[in-house]
């Protein structure tokens, strides 16, 4: 196999997919690398939502290679067999399980057995408690682990939502808008927390927000209408004419 | 394992109402045939066999709340499962009447013979065997729902779309039932029984113990059903209610999750059918009406989705109000039905037991809240923490 792939742990090649002659994602390719900390920019309808569908297989492409892992072949599975991989993700809108708690939340995320009745006979055990406690105190809400999700600010959700990705242990996390909606102070604090896991998987992050990119400081992909328009470094890349005209306006 | 699974973490709500079905189960048994007419204590013989009738839906709507309250699956053809349950039972009722129908024959059901057929339809054999009847109450209902959920839930069909086909199926169920070539009594159904498990259907005795056995059931599928829901199964089932992308995404199989609870619910409703049918005394393709699957919906939704007492409690009232009203207005019913569901849906979006259940939290919540800020406004003062004020006015 092309060592392209087994290097990384995402491969996209000619990605294409059309949704009623509309062309979302065109030709697209990149590539990320295990242990990487990347970020997606691009204009709305760029197909960045789409791309992260295609990922984890909630929508089939039309052509073109996607690999995780450096051997698997995603575009053949589907979604919980994409999850159960290691793949991670999280929506623009919060998206947690209101009507249970915090730690109910993170307990059904936990990587554990996932079939009917492994789920049915579960036993909550000493290592799975730790390891809850443990990911409460990363994301902050040890205080909160009996109130029900409905019941959380918007940051907290979100919060909440990478604990229950990282409960998950996925190898690559991908990150859809994570500090849409948050307070500065909010922002800087998720972006430690992103550089944080970034140490131990990869982690893609779609984000409109150029000053929480920044904080980020890492490579940069720019998309607009369905392929990669630039890619490097926060400011090479929003030194590119193209970008520029695309996406940062003039 | 098993054992294990069912004695743990049940709510204390739940394990009440189950006492108060075995305590039923019980004393009405006692207080009919044990008490003299006329005793205020007496239940009187008619009254033994209809709150048989109670129970017998209470157990349905607990079926249908499964998968309705707990995995937001809106059945509308929960009635076929019943239905199906309780032909499986008619059948072997109708074996055991052997030489006694009208046309004495010792192997033949009166409307076969009356129809010319000359043996047993295949199906029919073994139904003379109360142990295959009872193993079929939980088969037929668990197959059909297991091959249906099978098809729907792979192809990822969902919310009206699916009550739709389901409504379907317990239409076209009716309309198989209703054809005489069936082999099912067509039209009439399945009557005129005599005897079950060798007792008279029409003593006392047997109808009181087909109420024990109807409450104990009921009593055994609430605490199986509070095992199941309070299991982490249970939270993955809350979880595809609520978001089921997300559960998706955290890598359970949404089909599987819902076929195992849409198969087991349909059991449970075939068992509630087969304990109704002698109690009733009849079995006819009416059962397969849509209209009664939508009942069930009402019921459920009454006395509250989501809670496990709430369908119980929800079907035996409307049930119960249902026998007053028919009597006293019987052409005005459906419009009261209606009328019920509306203001149910508009002014208790939540049931009677969701409800109170609702109240009650808030009540703790303001409370604790309550108790919160007065902490802090006497924090730098902790003497006084601890001893009860009257509480300020809100």
């Amino acid at each position: 196999m092309d060592a392209k792939i087994t290097n990384s742990i995402l491969y996209l090649d000619n990605v294409s997919v059309s949704f009623d002659g509309f062309r979302a994602l065109n030709a697209l390719s990149f590539v990320v690398e295990p242990g990487e900390l990347r970020a997606i920019i691009g204009p709305n309808g760029a197909g960045k939502t789409t791309m992260m569908d295609i990922i984890t297989g909630k929508t089939r492409p039309d052509q073109g290679e996607v690999y995780f892992d450096g051997a698997v072949d995603l575009t053949r599975k589907d979604e919980a067999e994409i999850a159960q991989l290691g793949i991670g993700r999280k929506f623009q809108k919060p998206t947690v399980f209101e009507s249970h708690t915090v730690w109910d939340n993170l307990e059904l995320a936990l990587n554990r057995k996932r079939g009917v009745f492994s789920t049915l006979f579960y036993r909550l055990t000493a290592e799975d408690k730790a390891r809850i406690e443990e990911i409460l105190a990363t994301v902050r809400l040890t205080a909160r682990k009996d109130d029900y999700a409905a019941n959380l600010s918007h940051g907290q959700k979100q919060w909440l939502e990478i604990g229950m990705l990282l409960a998950q242990e996925p190898k690559l996390l991908l990150v859809d808008e994570p500090v849409a909606g948050m307070t500065d102070a909010e922002t800087s604090e998720t972006a430690l927390l992103l550089k944080d896991i970034a140490k131990t998987r990869s982690v893609v992050v779609v984000e409109h927000d150029m000053g929480f990119i920044r904080d980020l400081g890492v490579k940069v992909t720019c998309l607009a209408e369905g392929s990669v328009l630039a890619e490097g470094s926060i400011d090479f890349v929003s030194n590119d004419p193209k970008v520029i005209e695309n996406y940062l306006g003039r | 394992m098993i054992t294990d699974f069912l004695l743990s973490r049940h709510e204390k709500k739940t394990l009440i109402v189950a006492a108060l079905i075995l305590a039923a189960a019980i004393l009405v048994p006692l207080a009919n045939l044990l008490t003299p007419v006329g005793s205020i204590l007496h239940v009187p013989d008619h009254l033994v066999p209809l709150m048989g009738k109670y129970l017998c839906y209470a157990l349905l709507a607990l079926a249908l709340d499964l998968v309705w309250g707990y995995c937001g699956i809106l059945s509308l053809g929960h009635g076929a499962f019943f239905a199906l349950g309780g032909y499986a039972m008619g059948m072997y009722l109708m074996r055991q009447i052997g030489a006694r129908g009208v046309y004495a024959n010792p192997l033949l059901p009166d409307f076969m013979v009356f129809l010319n057929w000359k043996e047993l339809p295949w199906y029919w054999t073994g139904f003379d065997q109360f142990w295959f009847a009872a193993l079929m109450v939980l088969l037929v209902p668990g197959l059909l729902a297991f091959v249906f959920g099978w098809f729907a839930f792979r192809s990822r069909v969902t919310g009206v779309y699916l009550s739709i086909i389901t409504q379907a199926m317990t239409y076209a169920l009716l309309l198989a039932f209703f054809r005489n070539e069936m082999g099912f009594g067509g039209n009439n159904g399945l009557t005129d029984f005599k005897d079950i498990l060798g007792a008279n259907i029409q003593a006392p005795e047997t109808r009181a113990a087909l109420f024990a056995s109807t409450a104990l059931m009921l009593a055994l599928a609430l605490i199986f059903a509070s095992a199941v829901v309070r299991s982490k199964y249970g939270k993955v089932l809350i979880g595809v209610r609520d978001a089921e992308s997300r559960t998706r995404f955290l890598g359970y199989r949404v089909e599987n999750m819902k076929l195992f609870i849409f198969t087991v619910s349909a059991m449970m409703a075939g068992i509630a059918g087969a304990l109704y049918v002698p109690q009733v005394g009849i079995i006819n393709p009416g059962e397969f009406a849509p209209a009664n699957s939508i009942e069930v919906v009402i019921w459920t939704a009454v006395g509250g989705r989501g809670t496990l007492i709430g369908p119980i409690i929800g079907a035996i009232l409307v049930n119960f109000g249902k026998s007053i009203f028919t009597a006293a207005f019987p052409e005005f019913w459906l419009f009261a039905l209606g009328a019920l569901f509306i203001a149910t849906t508009l002014f208790l979006p939540k049931g009677i037991v969701g409800t109170v259940m609702q109240g009650a939290k808030n009540r703790a919540e303001r409370q604790k809240a309550v108790a919160a800020e007065k902490g802090r406004a006497v924090s730098p003062a902790p003497a006084t923490v601890g001893t009860p004020e009257p509480q300020a006015a809100e």
